[in-house]
């Protein structure tokens, strides 16, 4: 790993005001930490922002969960306020990595990073999140831009991510048994305005499945989906999975979505 | 370059560390406490594992900065005055290791799991070592020794 200078910010205005081109924002790591250890990545600069106050903490109202960017994995997993309003979601965070990296990582962490195989963009994505930055307020639909991309500008800092509550959710993953990332997971989540559908690991970054959702609308049913077929043209194709498998794959974990809804 | 001051194994240690320092080699450099392994050094393997304020964490993924003011604890941090702790002594028993490499990441993570969860079934076991390989025995006698470790905690 290439020498950095380390700080440690407590607010956001600190955190930001240290921001220049050459730095990042170290939250959980657990991804940052082994890119830089690779050389994938340096900075003269990495600047810690767990400690900030503002970006912790966990506000559930009648209509959406507010969860603070520097929150653990493994407290989503096992908040009792989330787990009453939207369990996939506590699902879905049960599921990243490995215990220890659920000890380490953090939600806002991994939507900044928008790996295309992660887990929580689908969320974001399927239950209509709003990303609370020190800037603005995005919504997901416009924030993952593209493959490791999303609308971040240089130094803009999330602070929370809020997710609308749906009718019901549940969140199905096929991982990569080594590396347990998504080789398909699927996020079903029916909202009152409609389902919503977000497949992460598929393609090369988060998107929604317009066919199973349309389905859905009509029947809320696993058969319902039984005569769908998934256009794999432009799904990845790996020494892990081909398109067609893939394809596949984002059916089946569709159907388990819908029969675990709650 | 930065002074860190951690409580290591229950005794405080003031060290002038450079900023990009990881935890693993912290502590197996300059505290030569080489209980603590590193394997993959790319946070897959758990061989690395230690304790950071009672949760398990892969020591090679963590910068010994960012950790400054907590507690860690490593595999030699867990014996008490000689004697075995319960999950190193159900390792010893279930012959739960063959060349031992993976061992104290391995027995780092099962003591976190027993924090967690105190009687936990054989697929809790399995699910929450996932991040721990092991590449001689085939898991079985370390499950078994999680399950008696489970019973003596």
């Amino acid at each position: 790993m290439k020498s950095f200078n380390y700080h440690s910010a407590s607010t956001v205005a600190e955190a930001t005001g240290l921001a220049s081109k050459a730095s990042a924002y170290l939250s959980g790591g657990m991804t940052m930490i082994p890119s830089m250890k690779m050389r994938l990545a340096s900075y003269k600069d990495v600047i810690d922002v767990k400690k900030i106050k503002q970006l912790h903490g966990i506000k559930v109202s009648s209509k959406s969960v507010t969860i603070g960017a520097a929150t653990k994995h493994a407290e989503v997993a096992q908040s009792k306020e989330i787990k009453k309003a939207i369990p996939a979601l506590c699902t879905l965070a049960g599921k990243i990595g490995d215990a220890q990296v659920r000890n380490c990582g953090t939600l806002g962490g991994s939507i900044a990073n928008n790996d295309p195989t992660a887990c929580y963009p689908s969320a974001c994505l399927a239950l209509n999140a709003i990303i609370h930055t020190s800037e603005r307020k995005i919504e997901a639909a416009k924030f993952f831009t593209g493959m490791f991309e999303t609308a971040l500008k240089k130094g803009e800092l999330i602070v929370a991510v809020e997710f609308s509550i749906p009718e019901k959710s549940y969140y199905v993953k096929f991982p990569n048994p080594a590396s347990r990332y998504a080789m398909v997971g699927v996020f079903v989540a029916k909202h009152k305005a409609g389902v919503q559908v977000a497949v992460t690991g598929a393609k090369a970054g988060i998107y929604r499945e317009k066919a199973i959702e349309q389905a859905l609308d009509k029947n809320f049913s696993e058969k319902a989906l039984d005569n769908i077929i998934i256009d794999s043209s432009d799904l990845n194709s790996d020494i892990h999975a081909s398109a067609d498998y893939r394809a596949s794959l984002i059916i089946s974990s569709a159907k388990q979505a819908v029969a675990h809804c709650k | 370059m930065r002074s860190v001051t951690l409580e290591v194994n229950g005794k405080k240690v003031t060290k002038t560390i450079e900023d990009h320092l990881l935890l693993s080699s912290f502590i197996r450099e300059q505290l030569n406490l080489t209980g603590t392994h590193v394997g993959c050094d790319t946070s897959q393997c758990g061989a690395c594992v230690v304790h950071v304020d009672g949760k398990s964490v892969k020591s090679c993924a963590l910068l010994a900065a960012d950790i400054n003011g907590s507690a860690v604890t490593t595999i030699e941090g867990l014996s008490t005055n000689g004697t075995l702790h319960p999950m190193q002594a159900a390792f010893k028993k279930h012959h739960g290791l063959q060349c031992g490499f993976c061992t104290p990441g391995m027995i780092m993570s099962s003591v976190d799991l027993l924090n967690n969860n105190k009687n936990p079934s054989d697929a809790e076991i399995r699910e929450w070592l996932e991040g721990n390989i092991c590449r001689c025995t085939g898991y079985q006698n370390i499950v078994a020794a999680v399950k008696e470790a489970a019973q003596n905690l």
